[in-house]
C-alpha cells in the first residue's frame, strides 16, 4: 500500500508515471485501415487528449509557447483548475469518444497549487491504469506526468515522446467498435 | 439554446501566421449554437474589446468564446469586458491558439486543425457555462497576533501603527519571548534587553493594542474576515486592576521553586515576574507551587499585598472574539540535549545548553554575570562548544540546520573571553554557516583577536572524571582523534518547534512539515502567508530564525494583514465547489479531502411525505474554498462540482474534442 | 517451559565462572529454565566474518531447536552468543531470509520465539520481592563499575539497552545493595577482537576501560560478557604495566554478584577461579546483622 499513500516516493517524477502496470494487453494490433477521421495526408495520426493543470502543467505549455518550442500537433489540452480535479470519468469518456491516448499532468509531487491534490491523482492514476489495463487498453495509452511551470522543455518532450510511444499501437477502437 | 459569440483573434500575425483564422471562424459560424463569429486583429485592444461588446448587444449573446492567446494572459480582461456590457463575466471562455496551437507548430494545415477542435472546445463548454456569482465575506477590522516574542511584538506594532486595533496574545504572562533570555546579540553586540525593552513597553502603551498575556488559543471557527477565536485566560490569583507591581509579595514568598526563566539555575517565588523587565509587570501566583493554594496555609501575599489585588478564588476565563485575521508568531524551543546519551543526555550538571550560558552571562542571571559552573560555582577555564546539537543530525530526526548557532557560539566564545580572559574556547564544528551582514566578520573576530579554537569534527563521547570533563572527538582537518580535558561543556542545542505546535496548527487549520514547522504559501513568493486564508506566519514558528530574519517577517506579515484591514469586505472567488443537497448522502468524503477544511456536513431539515425529517448534507465555506475541485472527484454520487469547471462542462470538452 | 537455556561454550571454558555462577543462580531461584538440547556453536566472532548466510543460520538452527522443544524464549549469558542468536531472530522477520535460513538447517522458523540475554531477564522478569527475599549478604558498601561491553546494545536492531548509557546491569546491582558508580566507560570497546591481531593497541584499549573504572571510584568491574572479562581480568597484569600504577580491580560476572548475595558458597560460583583475586573483597564487606 505504501505506493498508494500520498506523499511517499521520490519527490521528482514518480515511478509511476515511468512503469506501467504488469497485466496483460488485450489491445487489438493495428489494423491496416486507419480512421478515416484522422488522417493527415492519408496518413494516420494519434489524438491525444491531455488535461493539463491550471498552476503547473498549462503554464509549462504557455511557457513552451513563448519559447516557441516545436512539438507534434496530436496533443489537445483541457484546462483544470488542479490534476486533482481530473475525474476518471473524464478519462473513461475521452477513450470511450475515440481518443487514442490520455495524458494527466500537474505539477510535481510537493509542490501542488492546492497542497495535496496531486497525491490523489497520482493514486486515482494508479488505479486508473490498472482499470484501463483490465479493459484492454495498452497501459502506454493513459500517462501521467508532473511538469512544472518551468518545465517547457519537458512538456514538448513529454508531447512528442507520448505521440510516438502511441503510433506504433494504432487508433484506440476499443469502444469506437462496440458503441452502437 | 444559448446564443454564442466567437471571437477569433490573430494577434497580429503572431496567430494568423500558421493559423487560417477565417476558416476558424467559419467553421465556428457553422457550429450549433453560434449566432456570431467574427476575427480581428487585435481582441484585447480597445478597439477588439468595443468590438466584442457591440456584438454582444447586437446578436443578443448569452455568452462567447475568445480564442487567442492563453487564459493566463488575458482570461481576466475578456471576462471585465463582458461584465462591462451587461454580460456575467463567467459567461465567457478563452481558448488557448497561440502558446498552444501557432507559436509551437509551424505546419499552418495541423495547426488550423488543432486550433479549430480547440475552438469547438470552448464552444461547447461556453454553452454549459453558468453565470456565476462571487460571494462577498465582511471583514472584522480587528487583528490576533499569537506569540508575543520578537517577532509577534513587531507584528503588532506595525499593524498598529497602520491603525488597525490588533490583540498580542502570549501564553507566558509577560510579553518578550526568546529574546528576553538572550544577553547580547550579535553581529553587534548590543545587549539584547535593550533594544527589546523599548520595544516592549511600546506595544503595550499602544492605543491600537490589547495585551493578553498568560493566555492560550483554546479554538478557532470561521475564516478569513471573521475568524473566531476562543481563548482560555488563564487564571492569574492577581487582580492585574488592583496590582501596582510594588513587588512586597514577592520579596514575602517563603516559597522558591527554579525559575524557567533562568533555565532552572536560579530561583523564583510563587508569585513571580519571570525577569525584572516583564510586560506586565505585574506577578502571577503559580499554583502548583503556591503553599496557600496547595495546603491552605500561608496566604502571606495576600496579608502583605497594599491594594489587596491577591484572588486566591480566580478561575480561568474562557472569551470568544472575532478577528479579521491572525498572525502565527509562536517561535521556538531549544532542542531538548537529552536525546544525547553520549554527552551525558543532560545528567553531566556542567554541560549546558546554549540558553544556560546566555543566562549566566547576563548581569541580571543568576550569577549576575559571573561565569560559574553549575556544578560546583567554579570559574570555568577550559570551555568547549560542540556545535549542531540537535541540527544537521538525521539520527536525532534533525535534517535541517538551525541557522543561529554558529553566530551565537561565535558571540558566546567572544564574551566569555572578554570576561574570562585567561580562558579557552574550542569550538567543535561541522561546517561554519556565516550568511549574514556583518556576520562573517564576526567569526572571523572571534578567531583573531578572541582565540576561539575552532576544531572541525564531532565529538563522539562526553565524561566526567572528577570534576574535570573528558571532551573526546576528531578533528577531521588533522585526521586525528582530540582529548579535551574541560570545565565547561556548552552545547549549542539547535531549534525546535514548540512542542504543541502540530496542535495549534490543527486547531488554526495551517499546515506543517515532518518537523512541526508551519507551512508558507510558497516557498519563493509567499514567504508570510498559509494556505489558509487570512492567516499569515512570522518568526521561528516558520522555521530555524535569527533576531533579524524574525523582525523582517513580523513586518512583512503585518503588511499583509493590514492590506486585508483595509477592506471592509472581501470578494470570494466565484469558481468554487457547490453542493446539491437534493444528490448529497452525507458520507462526508468530500470533508476530509479538502485541503482548506471549508466543507462541513450539517443538518438539513426536509418534508418528506409528510412529515418533517433531518439529514446530513455537505456545505460549503464560500470564504475557505479554493477551488481545487478535489472534492468533485470524491463524492460518490456526484454531487458535488465545481463553478467554471463543472463535470458537464469538462465533458463537453472532452465529447467535442473527440467528436471529429 | 519458558526459557531454553543455551550456555554457549565459553560457558565451559574461559568463562567457567560465568556458567557455574548461572547455574547455580537459576537452580536457586528455581527458574522456569532448561538447557536446549543439542545446541550447536552461535558462530560469534569467525562466522560472521566470512560468510553471511553462514552466521544467522547457525544461531538460526538454535532457535529452532528450542522452538521445537516447547521453549518460548531463548536465555543466553553470553553477550556474544546473544549478539548472534538475537541477530538471527531479528533476519528471520524477512520472509526471504527466513527462507533462506530454513534451506540451510533444513529445520522450520515460525520467526515466534525471542532471544534475550540472562542479564534482563534477571532484571526484568524476577520481581523486586522475590529478588530481595533471597538475599543473605547485601553488597553494602561495594562499589561497582557496570560494563556492558559493545555486544549487548550495538547495533540498536537487537540492542537489550540503550548504547550511550545503558542502565539494566546498575539497577540490577542497587537492587543486590551494591553502589553503582557513574563512570563513561560502559559500553567503550574492551580491544577484544585485538588481543591475538594488535595485542598492544588491544591492551592499551582494556587498559582505558580499568583506569576510568579506578578513577570513578570503583572496587571492582561487573560484566555480562565472557570475552570482556577473560580480557579484563586475565590481561589485567599487563594492563596495570602499561599504566605503570597497580589496580586490582576484581572483574565479577554479574550472576556471582547475585549467588554471594544469595549466600552460596564462592566456590560454587568460581569466584576462586579468578585472575584478580576476588574472594577478598568480597569477604570484607560488611557481615549484616543477624535477623
Amino acid at each position: 500500500m505504501s505506493a498508494l499513500s500520498p506523499k511517499s516516493g521520490s519527490p521528482a517524477d514518480c515511478a509511476v508515471t515511468e512503469g506501467h502496470v504488469g497485466l496483460p494487453v488485450l489491445d487489438p494490433p493495428p489494423t491496416a485501415a486507419p480512421d478515416t477521421g484522422k488522417t493527415k495526408n492519408g496518413e494516420w495520426q494519434p489524438y491525444i487528449v491531455g488535461f493539463a493543470c491550471n498552476w503547473c502543467t498549462y503554464a509549462g505549455a504557455d511557457l513552451a509557447g513563448l519559447s516557441r518550442m516545436q512539438y507534434p500537433p496530436n496533443m489537445r489540452l483541457v484546462r483544470v483548475p488542479c490534476s486533482g480535479r481530473v475525474n476518471p470519468q473524464f478519462v473513461l469518456r475521452a477513450f470511450q469518444k475515440g481518443a487514442d491516448a490520455v495524458l494527466v499532468a500537474g505539477c510535481h509531487p510537493g509542490d501542488c497549487h492546492y497542497g495535496t491534490g496531486n497525491y490523489f491523482t497520482r493514486r486515482r492514476f494508479l488505479l486508473m491504469q490498472r482499470l484501463l489495463t483490465f479493459m484492454g487498453v495498452d497501459p502506454r495509452r493513459f500517462q501521467a506526468r508532473w511538469i512544472s511551470g518551468s518545465e517547457a522543455p519537458k512538456f514538448r518532450d513529454v508531447v512528442t515522446e507520448l505521440t510516438e510511444q502511441v503510433r506504433p499501437l494504432g487508433p484506440n477502437r476499443l469502444w469506437r467498435e462496440v458503441e452502437p | 439554446m444559448k446564443r454564442i459569440g466567437v471571437f477569433v483573434c490573430h494577434c497580429g500575425s503572431n496567430i494568423a501566421h500558421t493559423v487560417d483564422c477565417k476558416q476558424v471562424a467559419d467553421e465556428a459560424a457553422a457550429m450549433p449554437g453560434v449566432v456570431h463569429a467574427q476575427e480581428y486583429k487585435y481582441m484585447c485592444s480597445e478597439p477588439g474589446q468595443v468590438l466584442i461588446q457591440e456584438a454582444v448587444k447586437e446578436h443578443n449573446l448569452d455568452g462567447y468564446v475568445v480564442t487567442a492567446c492563453s487564459p493566463r494572459m488575458h482570461e481576466t480582461t475578456f471576462r471585465k469586458c463582458a461584465g462591462r456590457c451587461g454580460l456575467n463575466p463567467y459567461m465567457v471562455e478563452q481558448v488557448n491558439i497561440r502558446e498552444h496551437c501557432s507559436w509551437v507548430h509551424a505546419d499552418k494545415e495541423a495547426g488550423t486543425e488543432k486550433a479549430i477542435d480547440l475552438m469547438r472546445m470552448g464552444v461547447a463548454k461556453v454553452l454549459k457555462n453558468e453565470p456565476l456569482k462571487a460571494a462577498t465575506i465582511p471583514m472584522t477590522k480587528r487583528a490576533l497576533v499569537i506569540g508575543a516574542g520578537i517577532a509577534g511584538i513587531q507584528a503588532a506594532l506595525d499593524i498598529a501603527d497602520n491603525g488597525f486595533p490588533v490583540t498580542l496574545l502570549d501564553r507566558e504572562h509577560s510579553i518578550g519571548g526568546r529574546m528576553a533570555q538572550i544577553d547580547k546579540t550579535f553581529p553587534t553586540l548590543d545587549c539584547s534587553a535593550c533594544i527589546l525593552t523599548p520595544k516592549m513597553v511600546e506595544v503595550a502603551q499602544h492605543p491600537n493594542v490589547e495585551l493578553m498575556t498568560y493566555a492560550e488559543v483554546e479554538s478557532v471557527g470561521g475564516f478569513i474576515g471573521s475568524f473566531d477565536v476562543t481563548i482560555r485566560k488563564k487564571a492569574r490569583y492577581v487582580d492585574t486592576k488592583r496590582c501596582t507591581g510594588c513587588g512586597a509579595c514577592i520579596q514575602k514568598c517563603p516559597s522558591k521553586v527554579p525559575s524557567e526563566f533562568e533555565m532552572e539555575m536560579g530561583p523564583r517565588k510563587s508569585i513571580y515576574v519571570p525577569f525584572p523587565q516583564a510586560v506586565p509587570n505585574k506577578p502571577v501566583i503559580d499554583a502548583p507551587h503556591c503553599r496557600y493554594l496547595q495546603t491552605g496555609k500561608c496566604g502571606i501575599c495576600k496579608k502583605i499585598c497594599p491594594t489587596d489585588a491577591i484572588r486566591f478564588d480566580d478561575q480561568d476565563e474562557v472569551v470568544t472574539e472575532r478577528f479579521g485575521t491572525i498572525v502565527v508568531a509562536t517561535g521556538y524551543q531549544q532542542f531538548d540535549i537529552s536525546a544525547y546519551e553520549e554527552y551525558g543526555g543532560g545528567r553531566i550538571p556542567d554541560v549546558i545548553t546554549g540558553m544556560h550560558l546566555e543566562r549566566l552571562l547576563n548581569a541580571s542571571g543568576p550569577t549576575s554575570g559571573k561565569i560559574k559552573r553549575p556544578s560546583d560555582g567554579k570559574e570555568p577555564k577550559n570551555i568547549v562548544f560542540i556545535k549542531c546539537v540537535g541540527s544537521r543530525d538525521e539520527a536525532k530526526n534533525r535534517p535541517y540546520c538551525s541557522k543561529t548557532c554558529c553566530m551565537y557560539v561565535a558571540k558566546q566564545a567572544t564574551l566569555l573571553k572578554e570576561k574570562l580572559p585567561a580562558s579557552k574556547s574550542y569550538i567543535f564544528y561541522m561546517d561554519v554557516r556565516t550568511g549574514g551582514k556583518n556576520y562573517e566578520e564576526f567569526y572571523r573576530r572571534t578567531q583573531v583577536d578572541y582565540d576561539g579554537h575552532y576544531i572541525r569534527g564531532r565529538v563522539s563521547k562526553i565524561f566526567q572524571v572528577g570534576d574535570r570533563l573528558i571532551v573526546r572527538g576528531d578533528d577531521s582537518l588533522l585526521g586525528r582523534p582530540v582529548e579535551i580535558e574541560a570545565d565547561l561543556v556548552v552545547l549549542a542545542a539547535g531549534m525546535d518547534p514548540q512542542h504543541d505546535a502540530r496542535e495549534l496548527a490543527r486547531t488554526l487549520g495551517i499546515a506543517y512539515d515532518a518537523h512541526g514547522w508551519y507551512t508558507e504559501a510558497h516557498p519563493k513568493l509567499k514567504p508570510v502567508e498559509t494556505q489558509t486564508g487570512g492567516i499569515f506566519l512570522a518568526g521561528a514558528c516558520q522555521g530555524p530564525k535569527d533576531i533579524p530574519d524574525s523582525v523582517a517577517q513580523g513586518s512583512a506579515a503585518a503588511v499583509k494583514a493590514s492590506a486585508l484591514l483595509t477592506k471592509t469586505e472581501l470578494t470570494g472567488e466565484p469558481m468554487i465547489a457547490q453542493c446539491n443537497e437534493a444528490m448529497c448522502s452525507g458520507c462526508g468524503l468530500c470533508v476530509t479531502i479538502c485541503p482548506y477544511k471549508a466543507i462541513t456536513r450539517q443538518p438539513k431539515q426536509e418534508r418528506i411525505h409528510g412529515k418533517m425529517r433531518e439529514r446530513m448534507v455537505s456545505t460549503i465555506n464560500s470564504g475557505l474554498c479554493q477551488g481545487c475541485g478535489a472534492c468533485t472527484v470524491a463524492c460518490p454520487s456526484s454531487a458535488m462540482n465545481m463553478g467554471g469547471f463543472s463535470d458537464e462542462q469538462i465533458m463537453a470538452e472532452v465529447d467535442a474534442l473527440c467528436q471529429r | 517451559m519458558r526459557y531454553g537455556y543455551y550456555p554457549g561454550c565459553s560457558l565451559t571454558g574461559t568463562g567457567i565462572e560465568y556458567g557455574l555462577s548461572a547455574d547455580a543462580v537459576i537452580r536457586h531461584l528455581n527458574m522456569d529454565m532448561k538447557e536446549i538440547r543439542d545446541w550447536n556453536c552461535c558462530g560469534a566472532s569467525s562466522a560472521h566474518n566470512h560468510d553471511p548466510l553462514l552466521s544467522i543460520a547457525l544461531p538460526a538452527r538454535n532457535l529452532a531447536l528450542a522452538e521445537q522443544q516447547g521453549f518460548r524464549e531463548v536465555a543466553v549469558p553470553c553477550a556474544a552468543c546473544y549478539q548472534r542468536i538475537k541477530a538471527a531472530e531479528v533476519a528471520a522477520r524477512d520472509p526471504l531470509k527466513r527462507r533462506e535460513m530454513e534451506e540451510v538447517i533444513e529445520e522450520e522458523l515460525s520467526g515466534a520465539i525471542v532471544a534475550r540475554s540472562l542479564l534482563e531477564i534477571m532484571v526484568h522478569d524476577i520481581d523486586d520481592s522475590a529478588l530481595a527475599a533471597q538475599i543473605r549478604r547485601p553488597l553494602q558498601g561495594l562499589k561497582v563499575a557496570c560494563y556492558y561491553g559493545c555486544l549487548l546494545v550495538k547495533p540498536r536492531a537487537i540492542a537489550m539497552d540503550e548504547a550511550e548509557n545503558p542502565m539494566t546491569m546498575d539497577h540490577l546491582m542497587e537492587r543486590l545493595g551494591a553502589t553503582p558508580v557513574e563512570w563513561g566507560y560502559k559500553t567503550e570497546c574492551c580491544g577484544g577482537s585485538l588481543t591475538l591481531t594488535r595485542p598492544d593497541t588491544g591492551v592499551q584499549m582494556t587498559a582505558e576501560v580499568l583506569k576510568y573504572a579506578k578513577l570513578a571510584g570503583a572496587d571492582c568491574v561487573v560484566t555480562p560478557c565472557p570475552l570482556c572479562t577473560s580480557n579484563l581480568d586475565m590481561r589485567q597484569g599487563t594492563a596495570e604495566k602499561k599504566l605503570g600504577r597497580s589496580l586490582g580491580l576484581p572483574i565479577y560476572y554479574f550472576t556471582e554478584l547475585m549467588g554471594f548475595a544469595f549466600g552460596l558458597p564462592m566456590k560454587t560460583l568460581g569466584l576462586d577461579r579468578h585472575f584478580v583475586e576476588a574472594t577478598g573483597l568480597l569477604q570484607s564487606l560488611p557481615v549484616p546483622a543477624s535477623g
